[in-house]
């Protein structure tokens, strides 16, 4: 009798248990948990490797590469729960920027409320309301003394902005004149930056990326675990996507109109692998 | 003997003059009073609620802008291309030379009168003052170092801590509060004490000659549509037509690439121009008769072409010698000796 009580009683602690980890929580906007989007960088079928010349990368034109630089930011995230409930990360805590040459950056650490969600939004780039915003808002990887300016800078001093996406490498089809690379390195440089202007209307380069997570996993963001949505950022569809183009052609990419055909390719390079929760 | 005697009074006296001469002076300088509106000035276009001008954080900005370590070598300063007695900008230079004798592409402009400024730069770009040191810090031509690096050096000097926390309260020095304090100090680069503006004011019985006078109308007729008063820019950008200059400089449309802000550069000042030559963009012109010269005779059809210099398809502005020497004394009353030579501009 004892022993049938004792296996009743377990049998439904654990039904209660089980129930608990079933039931979505109300979506409750003081109900902060805590979310990672993770971009992992690979290129092609291969993992990234910095400045990888005994076997580079070669891109649909057929022209091998190898990449020395990666870098850009991640603003703006906004997920929707399986009920169709939309969370916007406060703003603040919104601006992220992924650095290819260290590991610990590749993650967007956010609070959202505890949920089932099965779509993710965010910006690739910094939205035009902060581009504009007083200098004492500029924070964080925002302050345009963040890394410098030769090597890590992400801020156009002489055009104030920032620079979205930076991607640098080399090739051996670029030239050594003026129209490629006239030091002789063989270096490529994509900086695509371009807000939309204080004033005129200018380029808009700002790429809202939404990624649908019902097939590779929905994020249950809870208290007591770590969702954790990996998304695979493949560098290669920066030169095979919508707007396929040729290195030696366009070897420097920088704040000019051409650049906005390169922006159109942003959006392809995002995947989502799947979700750790 | 008796002579003697006079000589000692007249040391004394001297001695005593001079005494009373260096309270007034130093009253004047204790006395800080921030930043003021000239009475014949428009509202200013910068945002003093998020960044009010103090005495601390002025001193601090000047402290800065005459600072070498904000270059790579710790050899240039702001002030190496903007020397108060050329109303700060760098004379006799068509380009602003800067760090192992590099030159730039443009006419180093004067700081001057920035509060009412909306745009930066020849060819725009930059539309927020306290984001404007960013550039010529960073640009490989003039100070050619990182914004981090300065930060840091400035960090290793106690004299920065202290002036720091004075100013905004706070020793840590920030990009934020770096840029502030630079801007405080550009902000009271206020030119606005020519004869025309006592004229305007009607200070001290100043009154324009005849000449200046005939000067003044012909002037609002001829040139105050690009040059508008008290200003004498409309913070506008205009194409001049120039003839483009062997690096084709497209001017704004460098910093919009729209095709019709090509060859359009800031409408400078006619402030100062006794002490700012040479002119346009690029120093082109040596002399304000160069000057006359290119509106009169050598305007250019390029694209973009200013319609105000186009007018019934004659190009350029119609002005004889007559009226150009009228011109030229009207414009002189426009030359401020006052801010050439306020202390509170210079170094320490």
């Amino acid at each position: 009798m004892k022993k049938i009580l004792t296996i009743i009683t377990i049998s439904s602690i654990l039904f209660t248990a089980c129930k608990k980890d079933n039931t979505t929580p109300d979506f409750d906007e003081q109900n902060l948990a805590s979310l990672s989007v993770e971009f992992d960088n690979i290129v092609g079928g291969r993992t990234l490797t910095m400045d990888n010349s005994a076997v580079p990368y070669t891109n649909a034109t057929g022209e091998k590469f190898t990449i020395s630089s990666i870098q850009y930011f991640i603003s703006n995230i906004q997920l929707t729960t399986t009920a169709g409930k939309q969370y916007t990360v406060p703003q603040d805590s919104s601006y992220f920027l992924i650095k290819g040459a260290d590991r610990t950056t590749r993650f967007a650490k956010v609070k959202v409320p505890e949920g089932d969600y099965n779509k993710l939004t965010f910006v690739l780039g910094v939205d035009s309301l902060r581009s504009t915003m007083p200098v004492d808002k500029r924070t964080g990887v925002l302050d345009p003394a963040a890394g410098g300016h030769m090597g890590g800078g992400m801020y156009w001093g002489w055009n104030s902005g920032y620079i979205f996406f930076k991607l640098e490498g080399n090739s051996e089809v670029i030239s050594d004149d003026q129209l490629g690379d006239p030091t002789g390195k063989k270096q490529f440089k994509y900086h695509i930056g371009g807000f939309g202007g204080y004033s005129a209307q200018t380029i808009n380069n700002i790429k809202t990326i939404t990624v649908d997570l019902n097939n590779a996993g929905i994020a249950k963001v809870r208290k007591d675990r770590q969702s954790n949505i990996h998304l695979f950022v493949d560098l290669i569809k920066f030169f095979n996507g919508t707007n396929t183009f040729s290195i030696k052609t366009y070897p420097n990419v920088m704040f000019s109109e051409y650049s906005t055909n390169l922006a159109k390719n942003f959006k392809d390079m995002f995947t989502h692998d799947h979700t750790e929760n | 003997m008796q002579l003697r005697y006079i000589k000692y009074l007249l040391v004394i006296v001297m001695f005593v003059y001079a005494c009373k001469k260096s309270e007034v002076i130093q009253d004047k300088v204790e006395t800080f009073l921030g930043f003021q509106r000239p009475k014949n000035f428009p509202e200013t276009a910068y945002n003093f609620a998020n960044n009010p001008v103090t005495k601390d954080g002025f001193e601090l900005g000047r402290m800065l802008f005459y600072e070498p370590r904000l270059s790579r070598d710790n050899t240039i300063t702001c002030g190496s291309c903007h020397i108060q007695s050329s109303a700060f900008t760098q004379h006799g230079h068509d380009v602003s030379h800067g760090i192992d004798d590099r030159l730039g592409t443009r006419n180093s402009p004067p700081i001057m009168n920035l509060a009412w400024n909306k745009a930066f730069m020849w060819g725009g770009g930059i539309y927020d003052l306290d984001l404007f040191p960013i550039s010529p810090i960073t640009t490989h031509e003039e100070m050619d170092e990182s914004l981090e690096n300065v930060l840091n050096k400035l960090k290793a000097m106690d004299k920065y801590k202290n002036k720091f926390r004075a100013a905004f309260g706070s020793e840590e020095i920030t990009t934020a509060n770096f840029l502030k304090a630079l801007s405080q100090f550009m902000l009271l680069c206020v030119s606005s004490n020519s004869k025309y503006d006592k004229v305007m004011r009607k200070e001290d019985n100043a009154s324009f000659t005849a000449t200046e006078l005939e000067g003044y109308e012909l002037f609002k007729q001829k040139c105050a549509s690009c040059h508008t008063e008290p200003l004498f820019t409309d913070n506008g950008f205009r194409n001049n037509g120039l003839a483009p200059s062997p690096i084709n400089d497209l001017g704004l449309y460098t910093a919009t690439l729209l095709n019709a802000d090509k060859y359009k550069f800031k409408v400078p000042s006619l402030r100062n121009l006794k002490y700012t030559a040479p002119f346009m963009h690029d120093g082109r012109f040596l002399t304000l008769d160069a000057v006359f010269t290119h509106y009169v005779h050598e305007v250019q059809a390029t694209e973009n072409l200013d319609p105000l210099l186009n007018k019934n398809g004659a190009r350029g502005i119609a002005i004889n010698n007559d009226e150009k020497t009228k011109l030229m004394a009207f414009l002189n009353t426009l030359n401020d000796e006052e801010f050439i030579n306020n202390k509170l501009l210079a170094e320490q």
